[in-house]
């Protein structure tokens, strides 16, 4: 399936871009705290996407873990590969470049992020270091998880790390199975704050749009 | 919602088999029609449903966040797709797959699909299904198509129609069934799809196999259509027979019925034509207006098994000889062979526990409650067990990568929820077991009290009252704790859960069954679970559980650990569950768990459900959509017009006069023929049949006529097929589209005229 459709993946617009933002000490998180808080999101519908129900899924192995399905996104406390972290999981179509697209989701999960991290309910044990990103493209016809798709992602996706980075060295990892989702893990030198990251972006934002 | 939705049809043309293909592409026609307004939502949930696309909770546009009610303004606005269902809401994908047979690609295309239009997880039903939850409409006949693309098909898997047909997952490597029933159910459900004979019941129809009488893995009692394979020595010749006991009427529901022998003795050539002449008496006398009582089950308790008989032998001595009755079962009978990857390896139990380092308790727990001998020496099944019939997309890849390297990806899906991996030598169980393990899959205890079984319920069902999900994962963490009875008599009870009383969960025929209920206690609605004891899961659903008290949710747990602790003190030696509870009697099974009926003084979490922090409601019900509403062949033969006739436009817009113009013909060949089927249902695709016919049934006797025009537009018709096979232009196939039309409306307003007669 993946051979015959490798042409796509030339000049790729990426779309269903998805990032997880990995946990410190993520066997300090209080699970069912996180259910109760994700069911508050709803309550108050405090993202920009419209917040619809909450899933369950601790009972299976290194599952989805805990999912706030959303319309146009899904926000999860998500343990895929026993790594435990918020996913931001774009679903509806995004609109601008590539860079940008990249910067709205990981926009979205640090600002999550930062709420979880914030929240009482939590008692401080929810915490991002920041350092360790992952990034996937949730659609094999956009993205097969093959050579031609990485070299093609690869430019793209330095340049917006620079963005989000700035000077900080750091290394990517692509996901070798052709069967999973084109994937990248992102390490960064040293510890981020999730303001100092979402700082980054607005001002790689400001100036992409010429504001000095 | 995909932005690659489109892509899928041109990269997969040519890969999938073309009947599926075509249906799709109906069912993308049919969505873009409903979202021009030019299907009406009634047919558009039927066809949806028939597609096994299925509505969730909260598909209304509202859902209670615990404080207050939220409206969910989608971005669809009000664009329905069912009654009080909107478009962007997320609904459930079911997806058939016909006993439970799967292969290793089929597994990774389910991965795939569960990753990028679901949320991850795959659900086997019990019915040996696979759903995916939050799925978009949309997104839907893409999906299909990657299914397509695997052999595998969504078509009536929900709706009025033949649901799944259900097979044991162990026929052909079964120590004691009569013969393998594989290659029966495979031909029988290939007869069944999409068979006219099967598109105007009632409610839906489900059929299932069994290969002995004693097991439990085909549950043949609890089905429409049971079939239990038989060997008899025929008297004259002396020879051995393979045939089948059938039974008919089953169903669980509120009130469950065990199936009726309907023929003792069904010989494989019988088997397909039987099932015709059931689906047309089905059809021809079930309810349609109550679908209450709609299923086959009510057909035979009004009228009498003896009756039904009588009724089916009629209709079978005038059905029109079909080669399929036999090619089907012959094919069936080559194409569903199996053989083992490795050679069979006969290996002691300490062998195998000392090649596991620092497994062995958990594997030899393993050994005994997941593997089971084949009647092949040296090979054994295992089940895989998933906690409550999930498993994750990368599951399902290592899953796909285990059945390749230690079977011939002979793999197939439970009535428990479970998977079960056949041909395994049992030399690699070792192997294979950390293979599973390394995965998370390698937990013991299939088949026992640990593995619940429920259903979606208030998770995402619509119908749910209370969270059988939810229940099943604390009863789950509860019997697994080691302060739990490790008695073994208690460790092989089964345990099920639906989120209501229509007993998706079977509770019905476990042994401690519960179905949601709520109750009012001073003044709030508490999630409850009706307690159902005693029910018989072995002899393919044998006997029914008794229903005994509602207890509130968050004590159910108590309710487990009261009833273990009183069967394990009182049983007599050898006594079964069921027994027990027959002796001990509803009256003191009721006294001994009286107490735990009523919440604690002030205790606030029973009002809330298991896993679930919201204050409890019962205002997220919705309406069932198990079936949708009857629709008739007429409406949906007329619907089917009105599509052909949009394809044709398409065309014309795309230069392509030609097909424009055929397309129209046959527009009109479509309504004309729905009209005749009202009365000959057995009218065929012959166009001067279909012609001759009309004009006989519609025509002459002016039932099609106008009142103003007269048969101006059944004139349409008859020139369009006089003038069949010529070459139509630009100009004279709009004409003819545009008489295509005229001829469609009328016929939708000879179809009001016929009224009554139409739906009965």
């Amino acid at each position: 399936m993946m051979q015959g459709i490798l042409e796509e993946a030339i000049g790729l617009e990426l779309q269903h871009i998805n990032a997880k933002l990995l946990l410190e000490n993520p066997e300090q998180l209080d699970l069912d705290a996180v259910v109760n808080v994700f069911h508050s999101w709803i309550q108050d519908q405090v993202c920009e996407e419209l917040l619809l129900d909450v899933a369950d899924y601790r009972h299976v192995h290194q599952g989805p873990g805990i999912i706030l399905i959303g319309h146009e996104a899904d926000y999860s406390i998500d343990n895929a590969d026993g790594l435990l972290g918020l996913r931001y999981n774009r679903k509806a179509r995004l609109e601008g470049s590539n860079h940008d697209r990249l910067a709205h989701v990981i926009r979205a999960a640090l600002i999550a992020a930062e709420r979880l991290q914030a929240d009482t309910r939590l008692n401080g044990k929810c915490n991002f270091n920041g350092q360790d990103i992952q990034i996937f493209i949730n659609d094999r016809v956009i993205a097969p998880n093959v050579a031609e798709t990485r070299q093609v992602v690869e430019p793209e996706l330095r340049t917006f790390l620079g963005s989000l980075f700035g000077e900080l060295p750091y290394s990517i990892n692509f996901e070798p199975d052709a069967r999973r989702l084109c994937a990248v893990s992102i390490k960064a030198s040293q510890p981020l704050t999730l303001s100092s990251l979402l700082a980054n972006l607005e001002a790689s934002k400001r100036t992409s749009h010429g504001i000095a | 919602m995909k932005v690659s939705n489109p892509l899928w049809k041109e990269k997969l043309a040519g890969k999938m088999p073309e009947h599926l293909a075509r249906e799709i592409d109906i069912f993308e026609t049919e969505i873009t029609l409903r979202k021009q307004g030019k299907l009406e939502e009634k047919l558009f949930a039927e066809t949806r449903l028939r597609r096994g696309a299925y509505g969730q909770r909260y598909d209304n546009g509202q859902r209670s966040d615990g404080q207050k009610v939220q409206k969910l303004n989608f971005p669809s606005g009000d664009l329905t797709k069912g009654l009080n269902t909107l478009w962007d809401a997320p609904g459930m994908q079911r997806i058939k797959i016909p006993g439970g047979g799967l292969n290793a690609e089929q597994l990774e295309v389910m991965a795939e699909l569960a990753e990028e239009y679901s949320d991850g997880i795959a659900h086997v039903t019990t019915r040996q299904d696979f759903q995916l939850h939050y799925v978009h409409i949309d997104d839907t006949p893409a999906l299909m198509r990657r299914l397509a693309a695997a052999n595998i098909t969504t078509r009536e898997a929900c709706g009025n129609s033949v649901r799944n047909v259900t097979a044991c997952p162990y026929a052909g490597v079964c120590t004691d069934e009569a013969f393998d029933v594989t290659p029966y159910s495979q031909a029988l459900a290939k007869f069944l799809l999409g068979h006219p004979d099967c598109q105007n019941f009632g409610r839906k129809f489900k059929p299932a196999f069994s290969g002995c009488a004693q097991h439990a893995c085909g549950l043949t009692g609890l089905h429409d259509l049971g079939l239990i394979a038989k060997k008899r020595t025929n008297e004259a010749t002396g020879r051995e027979e393979l045939g089948f006991e059938m039974y008919v009427g089953g169903g669980l529901g509120a009130v469950p019925y065990q199936a009726k022998l309907f023929d003792e003795f069904v010989p494989p050539e019988e088997l397909l034509p039987l099932a015709q002449a059931i689906a047309r008496v089905f059809a021809r006398h079930g309810e349609k207006k109550n679908r209450n009582r709609a299923r086959i089950k009510f057909l035979i308790q009004d009228i009498g098994i003896e009756k039904f008989r009588e009724l089916v032998r009629e209709e079978r001595k005038i059905l029109p000889f079909d080669p399929r009755w036999t090619e089907y079962i012959a094919e069936a009978q080559t194409q569903f062979t199996e053989a083992p990857l490795k050679p069979a390896v006969d290996v002691t139990e300490l062998v195998l526990i000392s090649g596991l380092n620092g497994h062995g308790p958990e594997f030899q727990k393993w050994l005994q409650s997941n593997t089971r001998p084949q009647r092949q020496p040296g090979f054994v099944t295992v089940t895989v067990a998933l906690p409550l019939g999930d498993i994750t997309a990368n599951q399902l890849r290592s899953l796909a990568d285990i059945a390749r390297r230690f079977t011939r990806e002979t793999v197939r899906t439970t009535v428990e929820q479970n998977i079960v991996l056949r041909w395994v030598s049992k030399g690699d169980l070792a192997e294979l077991y950390k293979a599973l393990h390394a995965v998370g899959l390698g937990d013991a205890g299939a088949g026992a009290l640990v593995d619940i079984t429920s259903c979606p319920g208030t998770d995402t069902c619509k119908l749910g009252i209370s969270s059988s999900r939810g229940l099943a994962a604390e009863l789950r963490k509860r019997v697994s704790e080691k302060s739990f009875t490790s008695d073994q008599a208690v460790q092989n009870l089964h345990i099920k859960i639906s989120g209501c009383f229509n007993s998706c969960g079977q509770h019905h025929v476990a042994d401690l069954g519960f179905y949601g209920v709520s109750r009012k206690i001073a003044g709030y609605a508490v999630p409850h679970f009706q307690v159902v004891l005693g029910g018989q899961w072995e002899r393919n659903a044998g006997s029914y559980g008794l229903p005994v008290v509602a207890v509130p949710s968050k004590n159910i747990p108590k309710v487990v650990s009261r009833l273990a602790e009183r069967y394990v003190a009182d049983r007599k030696t050898g006594e079964i569950f069921k027994d027990f509870v027959v002796r001990t009697g509803k009256a003191q099974l009721k006294a001994l768990l009286e107490d735990l009926t009523k919440p604690p003084a002030g205790d606030r979490s029973f009002f809330s459900d298991w896993g679930d922090p919201r204050e409890y409601t019962l205002g997220d019900m919705g309406e069932g959509e198990c079936a949708g509403e009857v629709v008739s062949p007429l409406d949906f033969g007329l619907a089917a017009a009105e599509r052909e006739l949009f394809e044709a436009q398409l065309a014309h817009e795309r230069g392509e006069p030609q097909r424009a113009g055929g397309g129209a013909y046959r527009a009109m060949l479509t309504a004309a023929k729905a009209l005749v089927q009202v009365e000959h249902s057995d009218i065929g695709n012959d166009p001067d049949q279909i012609v001759n016919e009309f004009h006989a049934r519609y025509y002459d006797t002016q039932l099609f006529f106008d009142p103003f025009a007269g048969g101006k537009f059944a004139n349409y018709l008859f020139d369009a097929h006089r003038k069949a096979g010529q070459s139509y232009t630009s100009e004279s196939s709009r004409y003819l589209m545009d008489e295509a039309q005229l001829f469609i409306d009328a016929a939708y307003s000879c179809s009001n005229r016929l009224g009554t007669l139409v739906t009965a």
